[in-house]
């Protein structure tokens, strides 16, 4: 029985790490083109690269991840910690508003905030009416156009990420742990820089590095505040200096910082076990603030989601209302809300299945095989979406041209462009650039159950896949639910890739901002804009009530 | 099941979704379009020649990787027609194979020898010229130079959007053209020194920046002021157009620059006839107005009227150096850019 059951587990397990390698051989498909276009050679352009880009897009870089990280962290980690165990005004609002920002583009953000700022925009307007001064001349505030513009813009409306990670781990952290140090004699501060904040890493690690990967993949807010980070050099190159290899090369440098970056962390905190300990807890009780403490915790709260959301959304309301009130709505709105829906849906659904196959090969599969394909699979948010689309577009298109000559000779008739040509292409792209959202999630969904619950499922007779059925499956809900969540937010966000990647007459609600920007100013995209804002929103507010305490697995058992 | 049964389902439903996924393949009278333009732009243009031909246009705006997708897409791909917003991504587009030239009595006829490839692989079919906006309340000039944007007399007072940008290094790569590649780094030095703010944004918020003071004098295409001063733009554009006064630059014993949109057929054109067709049209007296009209383009056709705003600037001397000999400096600026630090 028990050499019959070791076996059957080493089958199953085999399957999964076998299907866990295919996904990652797709992910890898665009990244082995990057290596093949790379490898055609730049000519005479590395010297100049690495003389007069690469130090610049270097220098960019890490000041803008550094800024984001530092804001992103501060902002995340500190609003979680203050509506997991402070009680104070507007405690129950904030716990989801501060979501708000995902929904909200960096892109969009950018724009707006350049409107807010300049100096015939309202805010400069209304100072200089209130110091009456009459030349916008007269008043001299720092330029949005600008690195430290940027790390603020982005950090603002990227924080989320670490918030609702970091604000998972708080509520599911145990209260005994904490309590025992405070009866140990540490003060509260003491107790969250000490015992709270090391046990939360792992996930603020997680969320950190989806803030970042997106900080360092954005484009469009980078490229209009006037930061030269990698990915616009990328461009730059590829577009201005018509060279795909020496973009495809600067993309993989980029690439190899960030697998290092990843892997630094991982080995930062390689040997400790964090899981367990959330079993039969309570959440900690919460501790009520005084009056200037209140406003303290309710300003720490409220400005997040003002500037990364109700200041921008404001914006966007006030444009599209009077966009509307000008030229009246495009009909066509209605269809690319649909367009941009179904995909992102779509997609979502792939990459959470996706991401399923390679965190549960992961844990079943001791051998780390299954372990480096997940690392893998995650590579695809780290490339640049529009590098990322053109990496993809070679094999795909590759694969249509094969397959059409072959159905041509054995059918008499050609399937053209199968998937290329299709709107499979785009889900796929969006499926490998989001597969790290879902993977992560699950994966650290995955590491809040016990490997004890595993065995004991096992030990009654269940098989692997009725172990993942019965017992993973309902304890990952949360986890699966809330990177769903993010992916078809994201998805919903995607330009780049959307924009190459997309068939004939084919527009989302992004690709129509960026037409409306092309052509001229993006107030006439204020209305698709404000739409993607509007479908994020929902799913945003989902996300917030799925992650209340009643629906997490841990206290699930002890509420009933 | 056997296998080949298998194999005979999946096959015929891949030809099934292939069929649901192409519609295009099937109708008969169409074409199709690649364009790094933004469709909007041109839609009426491409409404019209559906009215007079019957052709019906499929059009698909990509910004970037627009060769990169035909390319890959191979003998394969729709694209009948591949239009450009700016001359150099034509150029590329020659350069790597995914053209096929073509004759035309029409298209001869109606655009200037120099504006069209020799070979009939590349057609311009508008214009648009580099202009200098000057702030109206603070800058009484009637005429500069692209040489005079070095003087260190308008330090701190210049805005332009990105040097990378196709706009800017085609006047560069003009630059490089006409004085070489040191005389040029120089002069991007000295236009580098006397910007009031980072090289970013787009042409229109050059005038925006003027209104709100930031600048006394930017670098922005003609287009734009008619989008402005015309009122489509909205109130807002409007007071932005106002407050600038635009100049036709030259170079030094010069002409002025000018930005060129073109358009060639794809080498696996499956609708070449039509493909043909529609740039003819977009040739024709009609559309060249038509691109003067609503876009605020100058015409490339002889004897097509330019829009009254535009035509306001005074008249068009478009430099005579050779459009592929400034394509050919285009990387170079784009160094050039980087080398001076422009963007920083």
């Amino acid at each position: 029985m028990s050499v019959a059951h070791a076996s059957s587990r080493r089958r199953d397990g085999g399957g999964w790490t076998l299907a866990s390698l295919l996904v990652a051989a797709v992910v890898l498909a665009p990244v082995i083109a990057l290596f093949a276009i790379a490898a055609q050679g730049s000519g005479d352009l590395w010297p100049h690269l690495l003389a007069y880009v690469l130090p610049q897009a270097i220098h960019d870089t890490a000041l803008l991840l550094l800024g984001v990280g530092f804001v992103t962290i501060v902002v995340g980690v500190g609003t979680a910690w203050l509506v997991t165990t402070c009680h104070f005004p507007g405690r129950g609002f904030f716990d989801w508003a501060l979501l708000l920002p995902l929904a909200v583009p960096t892109y969009i953000v950018a724009f707006a905030y350049l409107d807010l700022l300049h100096p015939l925009g309202p805010i400069q307007t209304a100072l200089r009416a209130l110091l009456a001064i009459d030349d916008p001349r007269g008043l001299w505030l720092p330029d949005v156009r600008s690195l430290p513009g940027c790390i603020l813009l982005l950090g603002f409306v990227l924080y989320p990420y670490v918030y609702l990670a970091a604000r998972a781990t708080f509520l599911m952290q145990s209260a005994p742990a904490l309590e025992v140090a405070r009866t140990l004699g540490a003060d509260r501060l003491s107790t969250f820089l000490r015992v709270a904040l090391p046990l939360a890493r792992p996930s603020i690690a997680i969320g950190a590095t989806l803030a970042l990967l997106e900080a360092l993949n954005d484009i469009g807010a980078s490229e209009f505040l006037g930061v030269r980070t990698f990915t616009v050099s990328i461009y730059a190159t590829w577009v201005n200096r018509s060279s795909l290899p020496g973009a495809a090369q600067i993309a993989l440098v980029m690439l190899a910082a960030v697998l290092a970056l990843v892997l630094l962390e991982r080995w930062g905190r390689r040997q400790r076990q964090f899981s367990g300990g959330s079993r039969r807890s309570h959440p900690p009780a919460l501790a009520k603030l005084s009056g200037l403490a209140s406003i303290g915790a309710l300003a720490a709260c409220g400005t997040p989601v003002l500037i990364g959301f109700i200041l921008p959304t404001t914006h966007l309301l006030y444009e599209a209302w009077s966009r509307i009130g000008f030229i009246g709505l495009s009909s066509n709105v209605v269809i690319e809300a649909r367009n941009s829906v179904l995909f992102a849906t779509a997609a979502t659904a792939v990459a959470l299945a996706l991401g399923l196959v390679l965190a549960h090969a992961a844990r079943l599969d001791r051998s780390g095989l299954a372990d480096a394909a997940a690392r893998v699979g995650s590579l695809g948010y780290a490339i640049p979406g529009t590098v990322l689309a053109v990496g993809l577009l070679m094999p795909l298109a590759t694969f249509d041209n094969a397959l059409d000559a072959a159905a041509r000779q054995i059918l008499g008739f050609g399937t053209g462009l199968l998937i290329s040509g299709s709107g499979a292409a785009l889900v796929l792209a969006y499926v490998i650039r989001f597969l790290a959202i879902s993977a992560g999630g699950v994966e650290a969904g995955y590491a809040k159950i016990p490997a004890s619950l595993d065995m004991a499922a096992r030990s009654l007779g269940e098989s692997t896949r009725g172990t993942m059925r019965r017992v993973h499956l309902p304890l990952l809900k949360p986890s699966l639910g809330a990177a769903a969540i993010l992916v078809f937010v994201d998805c919903m966000k995607e330009l780049p890739a959307t924009l190459l990647l997309r068939p004939f007459g084919f527009e989302t609600l992004a690709t129509h901002i960026y037409a409306e920007a092309a052509r001229g100013t993006y107030e006439d995209g204020a209305v698709a804009a404000l739409m993607i804002v509007l479908v994020g929103l929902g799913p945003v507010v989902l996300l917030a009530r799925m992650s209340q305490p009643p629906l997490m697995p841990a206290t699930r058992g002890s509420a009933t | 099941m056997t296998v080949l049964q298998i194999i005979r389902r999946a096959v015929s439903g891949a030809a099934f979704v292939a069929l649901v996924a192409c519609p295009l393949a099937a109708t008969a009278q169409e074409v199709n379009l690649y364009t790094t333009r933004e469709t909007g732009l041109i839609q009426p243009l491409l409404d019209s020649f559906t009215k007079s031909t019957g052709i019906k246009v499929n059009a698909i705006f990509v910004k970037d990787g627009l060769i990169e997708r035909v390319k890959a897409e191979g003998p394969n791909s729709p694209g009948d027609v591949l239009m450009t917003v700016d001359f150099g991504g034509l150029i590329d587009a020659v350069a790597q194979g995914v053209t096929q030239p073509v004759r035309s009595e029409a298209l001869a006829a109606a655009i200037p020898a120099n504006l069209r490839d020799p070979g009939g692989h590349w057609y311009a079919l508008s214009l648009r010229a580099r202009l200098v906006y000057a702030s109206k309340d603070r800058v009484p000039l009637t005429a500069i130079t692209y040489e005079e944007l070095a003087d260190a007399k308008w330090k701190g007072k210049i805005c332009i959007r990105s040097g990378q940008h196709p706009y800017n290094t085609s006047l560069i790569a003009a630059y490089i053209a006409r004085y070489g590649e040191a005389n040029a780094e120089a002069w991007l030095r000295g236009v580098k020194a006397n910007l009031a703010r980072k090289a970013t944004g787009g042409d229109r918020e050059v005038a925006r920046d003027i209104l709100g003071g930031i600048c006394d004098l930017g670098v922005g295409n003609s287009y734009y002021v008619g989008l402005m001063r015309s009122g489509k733009g909205g109130p807002d554009q409007l007071k932005w157009g106002a407050a600038i006064n635009p100049l036709l630059p030259t170079f030094k014993g010069g002409g002025t620059h000018v930005n060129i949109s073109g358009a060639a057929i794809a080498k696996h054109a499956p609708n070449k006839a039509n493909a043909l067709k529609l740039l003819e049209y977009l040739v024709s007296n009609e559309a060249q107005s038509l691109y003067a009209r609503v876009n605020y383009e100058y015409p490339v056709r002889n004897g097509a009227a330019v829009e009254p705003i535009i035509a306001s600037f005074g008249t068009l001397k478009p430099d005579s150096l050779d459009l592929v000999a400034i394509a050919k400096n285009r990387k170079l600026a784009s160094i050039l850019v980087d080398k001076v630090g422009f963007d920083q």
